[in-house]
């Protein structure tokens, strides 16, 4: 167990992963002493063109912990997933990964964009495009050892894309897809996995069982996820707390802490109503005196499903 | 048999010193830029790469003007405009196509004036054609030998580059978070490219040289799902279109209509396209696994 590293990039059996991770994490909270904190974002504030996107943002994101980045389409959930990456410039305040200041190219972060174009014509397997995920940054070509080959077969496998992993990745399904890319950004062993809406352009189905998969990849390999949708409902079951981000700025804590008309009406600035329902939960603006009209500058992505 | 393969190829045909020369230098260079073209289309560049072609021409007729080699012509406007291209060019796609548009009309502009100076004053009429359409048996050993050099370069330069063009032809942002320099990776591929379509502008001609580098590429991606062995598919497919057209060009020089030859750059550049067309049978698309997938889901 002392050499955590080359234990844990040698075996990715679920399992194992899970007792050696635990130790990783005491070993990472030692170190930096922060009692744990994945992820601290301090104050992040960001102007595009002239315009505040995001004011005076702060939450943190501790290890192992399964954390909700909801907000309507155009909140800023993108903006400020790229400024924790650090593939965006903020205008004021910090972002710490693993309690220090982030490294500049943070590898300690795996992350699954928002839209990548994955086109049927390109010559490139899934197993391959999870290869990159390991060694991607390297001169020169892979060399088909067996000891990468067993831990892409692993990876592949831990996110249930064994199957396909011989296709191409443009002929797979969006489901499919998000599987392949979330075994990219983990095959690195990162301890924070960021993701931009990976839920978006699913089919109910594969929704669930995405969340289910980052849900288990959180919990068995003690990895924190912070991944951003614009629909809180299905990840209430898995979410250990959120950031609920509107109008450029952020309230954090539990589902239950945030997510009250108090809480959200003062950060939409404007009359909202939290209504639970079967265990869901919508969001509505307005006093109740007129039409009732879903929170978010786009009807058709607001936190209201479709049948309302 | 050997009457069947005489049939095909002439009596002479290996022994002729520029025959010899052009299935070298040809060979090499078709190899260059199929292996060179294959990032070129997964990256989307295909215009850049038609545009450094093209900016050859410039380069190529102000060696003539200058009376030096045009290979050096053609290699050092392409790094200059693969340079510019980069330096003005913002990293989303429109922005590098405008970036592109501007270089190409500004290269093509100085191409109309030099290739008009090469006719009125040097007196160099064969100039206009030989940069435009290529010299594939007009090659010096030397001259080979130069192609060589860069060939090797450029092939280096992919082949180190190989998995972060790759993962940056999948998605710049998960290529830096990856820690992947991209900028630094795109430039030193533009580099590449121009280097590849300036030796096939000097074999098969300025204005013809994308053909070998987007075809070959094109018809490879049909053929394999495996990034790597579509590579060496799309190097292979370049040398047979080239060493294919160098015999065919051979042969026909006892062809109608002038009983003079016709020019290689033709043939080569329409067995690429051919070898295309071929690839595109329904046939060809089940060897790349395309459709496998919906056998395992139907059965």
């Amino acid at each position: 167990m002392t050499d955590l590293d080359e234990e844990a990039a040698t075996s990715l059996d679920a399992g194992t992963v899970a007792s050696l991770s635990g130790a990783a994490m005491t070993a990472g909270q030692h170190l930096t002493g922060t009692g744990g904190d994945a992820l601290t974002v301090d104050g992040i504030s960001v102007r595009l063109a002239g315009r505040e996107v995001l004011r005076d943002i702060h939450f943190t994101v501790r290890a192992g912990e399964f954390v909700g980045l909801i907000g309507s389409n155009g909140a800023g959930k993108t903006t400020l997933l790229r400024v924790i990456l650090g593939l965006q410039q903020p205008s004021a305040g910090v972002v710490r990964i693993d309690g220090a200041d982030r490294p500049r190219h943070a590898p300690a972060v795996g992350y699954v964009p928002q839209k990548v174009l994955l086109d049927p014509d390109m010559p490139l397997r899934a197993r391959d495009l999870v290869g990159l995920g390991l060694d991607g940054n390297r001169l020169g070509i892979p060399l088909p050892t067996r000891r990468r080959r067993q831990l892409i077969d692993e990876m592949l496998r831990a996110v249930g894309a064994g199957l396909f992993g011989d296709e191409r990745v443009g002929n797979l399904s969006g489901g499919e897809q998000q599987r392949v890319l979330i075994a990219h950004a983990l095959i690195s062993r990162p301890r924070l996995l960021l993701l931009d809406e990976p839920l978006a352009n699913l089919d109910i189905r594969s929704e669930q069982e995405i969340v289910e998969l980052l849900a288990r990849v959180a919990r068995e390999q003690q990895i924190s996820v912070l991944l951003s949708a614009h629909e809180m409902n299905p990840l209430l079951p898995v979410m250990d707390r959120i950031v609920y981000l509107a109008a450029g700025r952020a309230a954090s804590g539990t589902t239950d802490e945030v997510v009250r008309t108090e809480v959200l009406s003062k950060l939409y600035g404007q009359h909202v109503d939290v209504i639970h329902v079967h265990g869901r939960i919508l969001v509505v603006a307005g006093r109740g005196d007129g039409p009732a009209e879903p929170v978010g500058e786009d009807g058709a992505h607001c936190a209201v499903p479709d049948w309302l | 048999m050997t009457h069947l393969l005489r049939m095909i190829v002439e009596p002479g045909f290996f022994g002729n010193a520029p025959v010899r020369v052009a299935l070298l230098a040809g060979g090499v260079v078709a190899l260059v830029s199929g292996v060179v073209g294959m990032f070129t289309v997964l990256r989307g560049q295909a215009f850049a790469g038609h545009a450094l072609a093209d900016i050859g021409a410039t380069g190529g007729s102000g060696a003539f003007l200058a009376g030096i080699n045009p290979l050096w012509g053609f290699v050092g406007i392409g790094v200059v405009a693969a340079g510019i291209m980069e330096m003005i060019g913002i990293r989303r796609p429109r922005g590098r196509d405008v970036a592109t548009g501007i270089v190409l009309g500004a290269g093509l502009g100085l191409a109309a004036l030099f290739l008009y100076w090469d006719a009125t004053f040097s007196n160099t009429t064969g100039a206009t054609i030989s940069v435009l359409f290529g010299s594939m048996f007009v090659i010096s050993g030397s001259t080979a030998g130069v192609i060589v050099v860069f060939s090797l370069l450029a092939l280096t330069v992919v082949g180190l580059l190989y998995r972060p063009l790759l993962l940056s032809s999948v998605s710049t942002d998960m290529a830096t978070v990856r820690g992947v320099p991209v900028r630094i990776t795109g430039l030193l591929y533009l580099l590449a490219m121009a280097v590849a379509v300036s030796l096939a502008a000097l074999t098969i001609g300025a204005i013809l040289s994308t053909a070998l580098l987007v075809g070959p590429a094109a018809t490879a991606l049909r053929l394999t799902s495996k990034t790597g062995l579509a590579v060496l598919w799309s190097g292979l497919i370049g040398i047979a279109a080239t060493w294919l057209g160098i015999l065919l060009a051979y042969d026909s020089f006892y062809w109608p209509p002038a009983q003079h030859g016709w020019p290689v750059s033709f043939f080569v550049v329409t067995l690429v396209f051919v070898f295309y067309l071929l690839a595109q049978l329904p046939a060809v698309g089940r060897l790349s696994g395309a459709r496998a997938r919906r056998a395992r889901n139907g059965g």
